[in-house]
């Protein structure tokens, strides 16, 4: 099959989530089972338990970029010092220029805890914000992509999609379109996204947020997690790369057409999404060897994806999500759970849900709740958010002597 | 080379003074004078009552001339990738949403909340076009429509592109000013169509470059959406036109229009 997809290289990956700071915590924490949720603090209410990432209170912007300072701006300081990512970039700049290099991020909220702050700090009676707040560089969605252009010194298109949860994945995509037709030959992508107050009492709102950390796959599973991550890659053209480099092999996006915030019931848009990806890729479903779910442990999406992924991939396909380890990390997500399956692979590990005791006898699918230690090529990652957006990527390392 | 080409057809705009694509077209080709006049949004007819009840204006907005561009394209609703721009997305669900946090006991409603993301008008649009294509929903500040555009150009398949954004409420009204609705929205294909209207070479350059002069400057600063107006004249007049947006951080945008 010809593949619509022109495979990118996970040239440089750098992660930061309530799991670990950069990649060695991180899959240590995976091997460990140790997961990063803790219980709520009073400002995180309605939440019991939360997926925070504290050391991203104590980090400081470069002076020169101190107007674009907020807490979602630090969690992409923070992720760009990590696994030497700040220098790859460097390096990619050096070898392809800075005006041929992307940024394109995912986020949900940006700077938006900074704007909650801002409306607390008024005085009484006060109507206008503190003079020191600066929309542009916090609260707009942009704010995330100008301040990584700026750090990374990169001059090429910047762009922040804002597709919910599917928002850090849709950035890998994204960059396939850009480079395909010529825009750029690389880019800088990821999601990031805060614990906010908007979107903890949003999801309190909806009764979805769980009372111990959340339990996807569970019988008795009872909601999300919020956490907040960093999750960046810097993507290049497969034969850019060297041998051995994981690799985007393919990626496929869908609309629900159906409802705003409660998935498809029979998971029409995820297995759209799913089979787009392996048309994609040019792969069958056999040729998937783990599915990192979206798994965000409310009751409809887990039983919504159980079926999606039982449709397009029958019973025999090990599949589990890790957000027991961070929390449901929204626009972050895609992207993270992009590079927990790039790690997945290099390390031969399905990592088994965190604190499932019975998973729901309903599902079909072959949930995995211990970690197994087995040779992974291919992984698909699921992503699905508000406004019925879908989004699978196909991860993997091309085949030998292909 | 950083360009991409495409075919720009089924034109849509809504705002005020410009009531849609064929009634504002003596206001766009200068043969009468642009006169300020409330802007009228319709309700989504495309969404069935529960659905439509909860849109809000910005979403309505942004609806109404997706449904203009789509009808006017030519091509089924179901068959459109589409792409979405806004620099405010939902601001006065957003605005309250904030107010509401900062309200001792205040509680943030489910509707609001989800009609918060700034992918709430492609999901209604996904809803009401019965679309399971893929769609994206970007917000790049003042950049939203000359980035869109470029995105959707380099998708190389039929796109419908909507760029849209309505003013924000006090107090973030004072941080970053939209002084009315705006909103348009077009199909770009990578191949001619019989609704085509002219060829767009977009190129990505490095390096600031002044705006090209407009008559549509004061409306442009008045809506991020609104930066489509010099594009949108050029292809109502269908001439020729060489185009340059200035994007933030020393870039631009530089549009060759092929009628």
């Amino acid at each position: 099959m010809q593949s619509a997809f022109s495979p990118l290289a996970l040239a440089a990956v750098s992660a930061v989530s309530a799991m670990g700071i950069g990649l060695a915590a991180t899959r240590q924490s995976l091997q460990d089972r140790t997961g990063g949720l803790r219980p709520a603090d009073a400002e995180d209410h309605p939440a019991h338990w939360v997926g925070r990432v504290p050391e991203a209170t104590s980090v400081n912007l470069p002076p020169e970029l101190a107007r674009y300072d907020c807490r979602n701006n630090r969690l992409a300081e923070l992720a760009l010092r990590q696994d030497g990512f700040a220098d790859s970039a460097a390096a990619a700049k050096v070898r392809y220029g800075a005006a041929r290099i992307a940024v394109i991020l995912g986020t949900s909220t940006s700077g938006i805890a900074e704007t909650e702050a801002a409306y607390r700090r008024r005085a009484e009676g006060q109507t206008t914000l503190p003079v020191d707040f600066d929309f542009a560089a916090t609260h707009d969605l942009f704010s995330l992509s100008r301040y990584l252009r700026a750090r990374l010194g990169l001059t090429g298109p910047a762009l922040t999609i804002s597709t919910a949860c599917t928002s850090g994945a849709r950035s890998f995509m994204e960059a396939e379109i850009l480079i395909r037709a010529g825009l750029c030959d690389a880019a800088v992508v990821g999601g990031v996204d805060t614990l906010c107050r908007m979107t903890l009492q949003g999801f309190g709102s909806l009764a979805l947020l769980s009372q111990g950390p959340t339990r996807p796959c569970a019988a008795d599973r009872d909601g999300i997690t919020v956490g907040e991550a960093a999750g960046l890659a810097l993507l290049v053209r497969a034969e850019d790369a060297a041998p051995g480099t994981v690799l985007v092999l393919g990626a496929g996006a869908s609309s629900d057409g159906h409802h705003m915030s409660s998935p498809h019931p029979e998971g029409l848009g995820a297995v759209t999404a799913m089979r787009a990806a392996l048309d994609s890729a040019g792969l069958l479903p056999e040729e998937i060897g783990y599915i990192n779910l979206h798994g965000t442990g409310t009751r409809a999406n887990d039983a919504m994806e159980d079926r999606a992924v039982t449709h397009v991939f029958g019973a025999g396909t090990p599949c589990s999500s890790t957000k027991g380890w961070t929390g449901h990390t929204l626009g972050a997500s895609g992207a993270l759970e992009a590079i927990i399956a790039a790690l997945c692979i290099q390390d031969g590990l399905v990592p088994g849900c965190l604190g499932v005791e019975q998973v729901d006898p309903e599902f079909r699918s072959d949930v995995v709740t211990e970690n197994r230690r087995m040779p992974l090529q291919r992984v698909l990652s699921n992503s699905f958010g508000f406004g019925g957006s879908n989004c699978s990527l196909v991860l993997g390392r091309q085949e030998a002597g292909a | 080379m950083s360009s991409v080409t495409c075919h720009i057809g089924g034109l849509a705009l809504l705002g005020p003074g410009l009531p849609g694509w064929a009634a504002s077209q003596a206001v766009l080709l200068g043969e009468q004078p642009w006169q300020d006049s409330p802007i009228v949004v319709p309700p989504p007819a495309m969404l069935a009552p529960t659905e439509r009840r909860r849109t809000s204006l910005v979403v309505r907005l942004a609806l109404a001339a997706s449904t203009e561009a789509a009808e006017a394209s030519g091509l089924a609703p179901d068959t459109l990738e589409t792409v979405f721009a806004s620099s405010n997305g939902d601001g006065a669900v957003v605005g309250a949403i904030l107010e509401t946090l900062a309200t001792p006991g205040g509680e943030v409603s489910p509707t609001q909340f989800h009609n918060s993301v700034h992918n709430a008008a492609a999901g209604y649009w996904g809803i009401g076009a019965h679309s399971t294509r893929p769609s994206i929903s970007i917000g790049c500040h003042l950049d939203s429509f000359p980035l869109g555009l470029l995105h959707a150009a380099a998708r190389q398949v039929p796109v419908l592109f909507c760029a849209y954004d309505a003013p924000l409420p006090n107090p973030l009204a004072e941080l970053q000013p939209t002084e009315f609705p705006f909103a348009m929205a077009c199909v770009v294909t990578p191949e001619p169509t019989a609704a085509t209207r002219a060829r767009l070479t977009l190129r990505y350059c490095v390096g600031e470059a002044a705006a090209t002069a407009s008559p549509w400057q004061v409306l442009e600063r008045g809506n991020p959406a609104a930066r489509a107006l010099p594009l949108l004249a050029a292809l109502a007049a269908g001439r020729p036109t060489q185009l340059i947006l200035p994007l933030l951080d020393g870039a631009r945008l530089e549009i060759e229009v092929t009628p």
